[in-house]
């Protein structure tokens, strides 16, 4: 009895695991330590995550395209206040609508502490892609590898630690839908706003050195035109791509503000 | 400029490095993403669990079986809500209002309060809100957890898929067919939804035809005038079906006006080719049915009844005070009534119909207890003192439309036409001011849904009384 009361002790001094760890959700969203973005492909269980964590109840639902804004929410964990944006869905960070155009805003330009990517166990490789692209522009991001009943249900296996050894950042397998993993999955968002992780996010090798060569020179364009600019590397990236889209907002500085998703037709106002 | 020194850089290193720099990374991308896949997954899932999924799909998307089951689910949907909600509209009624009403009156009284003050709250305020809550309350409770399920189960994109042709017949975007579906619950919330569609024309033309989808405030009226006018005529085994049937008819004659209107915009004021787009079917999952159940009682059963009573309360207030105003002889809704009437006579409605349209702009809900209210009105019956809301139970809602608001079978058609085919709720067109930026789109639909039920009900009074 003594040795047991003695290892329970041990384990609230410790904080090495999430035994004794709550998630409180938080009313407020204001004054938080810490800024997380909830991003992912469609319908990998965005909504289901955050309200889990942030106790709202955001309307949920099977398929691509349910949410269209940003929502926001609030929980405390390890007596740290985080704000939690859940993102609309999106299969790359090229934006075609309106609602991929918040995501990538948000992802590229809001500053979060750290990107949690929902990723849908059953389908891995194609939500492979978006964290990739995410790797490029960020070393924060934890994946959170969800529907892992869903993959259980049809006989699939994934090796989640070789996972996140290949993408050098934490990986937490979970089911937000009968809440399994959040514990796990708020721990890894703390210990990496805490610095407490070492990240070595898989950067794409592109092989062509020429691009890489003209990669440096754009970004050092850019930040000299725009001092303090984030993401100078992906902007290079798109405007050699030829990206239509990102040159107008460019052009216009309107990259990175926030469009409140207003539509806009030529000639139709 | 400089950010043009920077795009002509950019154009240049574009071309030295042959212009295909675009593929190049998203090829590199997918390789790396499938590479680190494989080595992730160790046991890939078995073919045959996924195997009742592909089946499913088969009957559900089939070019042939699609649609019509897709229909008989709705129609399933419908005939369970509207047989189901009978008996608990008649116990709430009761308790609202058969033993509530009296029962405050008295309260009232013995408190010797002025007739004028119960008269405003107690037959004005109270019986307008217990009327929504009686009427709308079990039909959203069946409803909304039934159309959930479907959601759930991951039957909304099938549906998207099943109408991807008719879209593009009709020069729009397939994903228009989710925004429709979104616009069934709340057209405010379709409109927000079409914020998924990128080509801002067919995002255009989404949102002006959203209003096309029957949503929360309009599937009650159509259910108490379908019940009570057109399952009338048929015999009393068969009313529950004539009754969904009808409202059935209506709701699919809201999507065959959604592609043709869309069809006709895209041809004419919002010209262009539909874009394509890539549809995810999602796989089927089963619905947790406790939580679904739980969600849609309170996520959307009682907001949507909360905004009822709200809207109602004020409005059956207003409703009491014109109609207590005598100017030369008549009240100010008397008035209001008898100068829309001709018009409305001649578009097989009738005066009191349009005067509840006004009315009912803040809330589609209120269209019937305000009909009510004012045929009693207008009639002078000895049934209502002037003004009050007055709750009756089915047979005696019918009487009181007949025999003093002189309708008829085909009254009670256009009005369910009407209740399609009208302008959006302010709700609905404040959002549509927000996501357009425009007046001139806002206008726009408010406009052309009322003057297509002009239209319409016109043509159905015309032909009408020809034939009979």
């Amino acid at each position: 009895m003594q040795e047991l009361k003695q290892v329970s002790k041990a384990c609230d001094a410790c904080g090495s695991c999430s035994a004794g760890d709550k998630i409180v959700p938080m009313r407020r969203t204001e004054g938080s330590d810490f800024l997380i973005a909830l991003a992912g492909n469609p319908n990998t269980g965005k909504s289901t995550v955050f309200n889990a964590l942030t106790g709202m109840r955001q309307h949920v639902g099977n398929w691509a395209g349910k949410t269209v804004v940003r929502e926001e929410g609030a929980y405390k964990f390890r007596d740290k206040a985080y704000r939690l944006v859940d993102l609309p869905g999106t299969y790359s960070l090229l934006s075609n609508s309106v609602d991929e155009e918040i995501a990538r805003d948000f992802v590229l330009f809001g500053r979060p502490d750290c990107t949690v990517v929902v990723v849908d166990a059953t389908a891995l490789e194609r939500n492979l892609a978006l964290v990739l692209q995410i790797l490029e522009i960020t070393d924060r991001v934890v994946v959170a590898l969800n529907l892992m009943d869903e993959a259980e249900r049809h006989g699939m296996k994934i090796d989640d630690r070789a996972l996140a050894r290949d993408l050098g950042v934490p990986v937490v397998p979970m089911s937000a839908r009968s809440k399994k993993g959040l514990l796990e999955l708020a721990a890894t968002v703390a210990d990496v706003v805490e610095g407490q992780v070492a990240l070595r996010p898989h950067r794409i090798a592109h092989l062509d050195p020429e691009l890489d060569k003209a990669v440096v020179s754009l970004v050092r364009e850019i930040e000299r035109e725009h001092p303090g600019i984030l993401n100078a590397r992906w902007i290079a990236l798109r405007l050699l791509e030829g990206d239509v889209g990102v040159e107008n907002e460019l052009r216009s500085g309107t990259l990175g503000k926030p469009s409140h998703g207003t539509l806009s037709l030529a000639g139709g106002q | 400029m400089a950010v043009e020194g920077i795009l002509q850089a950019a154009a240049q290193y574009r071309q030295s490095l042959g212009g295909r720099v675009h593929e190049a990374i998203v090829e590199r991308t997918f390789e790396e993403a499938e590479r680190i896949a494989e080595r992730a997954v160790v046991r890939e899932g078995e073919a045959r669990k996924f195997a009742l999924d592909l089946a499913l799909d088969r009957v559900l998307t089939s070019r042939v079986w699609g649609l019509p089951v897709m229909g008989l689910m709705l129609a399933a949907v419908l005939w369970i809500t509207v047989t189901g909600a009978n008996v608990p509209s008649a116990m709430l009624n009761d308790l609202l209002i058969g033993q509530g009403h009296p029962w405050l009156l008295s309260m009232f009284g013995s408190m010797g309060s002025p007739s004028w003050v119960t008269g405003f709250l107690v037959d004005g305020v109270y019986l307008a809100t217990a009327w929504v809550i009686s009427v709308m309350l079990p039909p959203m409770a069946i409803f909304f957890p039934l159309f959930t399920l479907l959601e759930d189960y991951g039957y909304l994109p099938r549906v998207s898929f099943n109408l991807d042709r008719a879209f593009r017949w009709a020069g729009a975007e397939g994903k228009q067919s989710l925004t429709m579906m979104m616009g069934f619950g709340c057209n405010a919330a379709g409109i927000v939804s079409t914020r998924i569609i990128s080509s801002p024309r067919e995002r255009l033309i989404a949102i002006l035809t959203n209003n096309f989808s029957i949503c929360n405030g309009r599937w009650p009226t159509l259910i108490l005038i379908g019940t009570i006018f057109v399952a009338a005529t048929a015999p009393p085994a068969m009313a529950g079906l004539v009754a969904a049937g009808s409202v059935l008819a209506i709701a699919v004659l809201g999507v065959l006006m959604t592609l043709l209107v869309s069809r006709v915009l895209s041809r004419t004021i919002l010209k262009g080719e539909p874009s394509h787009f890539s549809l995810e079917l999602p796989p089927y999952r089963p619905p947790q049915i406790g939580k679904v159940i739980v969600r849609s009682v309170f996520d959307r059963t009682l907001i949507v009844l909360w905004r009822a009573v709200v809207m109602a309360a004020p409005a059956g207030a207003l409703i009491w005070i014109t109609s207590n105003i005598i100017v030369g002889g008549d009240s100010l809704a008397g008035h209001f009534v008898g100068w829309l009437d001709p018009f409305g006579v001649a578009l097989g409605l009738n005066g009191v119909i349009l005067a509840a349209y006004v009315f009912a702009i803040p809330a589609n809900e209120i269209i019937v207890p305000t009909i009510l209210m004012l045929t009693l009105n207008v009639a002078r019956s000895t049934l209502a003192q002037q003004g009050v809301m007055l709750e009756l139970d089915e047979t005696a809602t019918r009487d009181v439309l007949v025999n003093h608001g002189g309708w008829t079978l085909l009254t009670g058609v256009n009005l369910m036409l009407f209740s399609l085919l009208h302008n959006p709720c302010s709700t609905t067109l404040m959002t549509i001011y927000k996501e357009t930026k425009s007046w001139k789109w806002t206008l726009w639909s408010a406009l052309m849904p009322i003057g297509i039920g002009f239209a319409v009900c016109g043509l159905v009074a015309l032909v009408w009384r020809l034939v009979a």
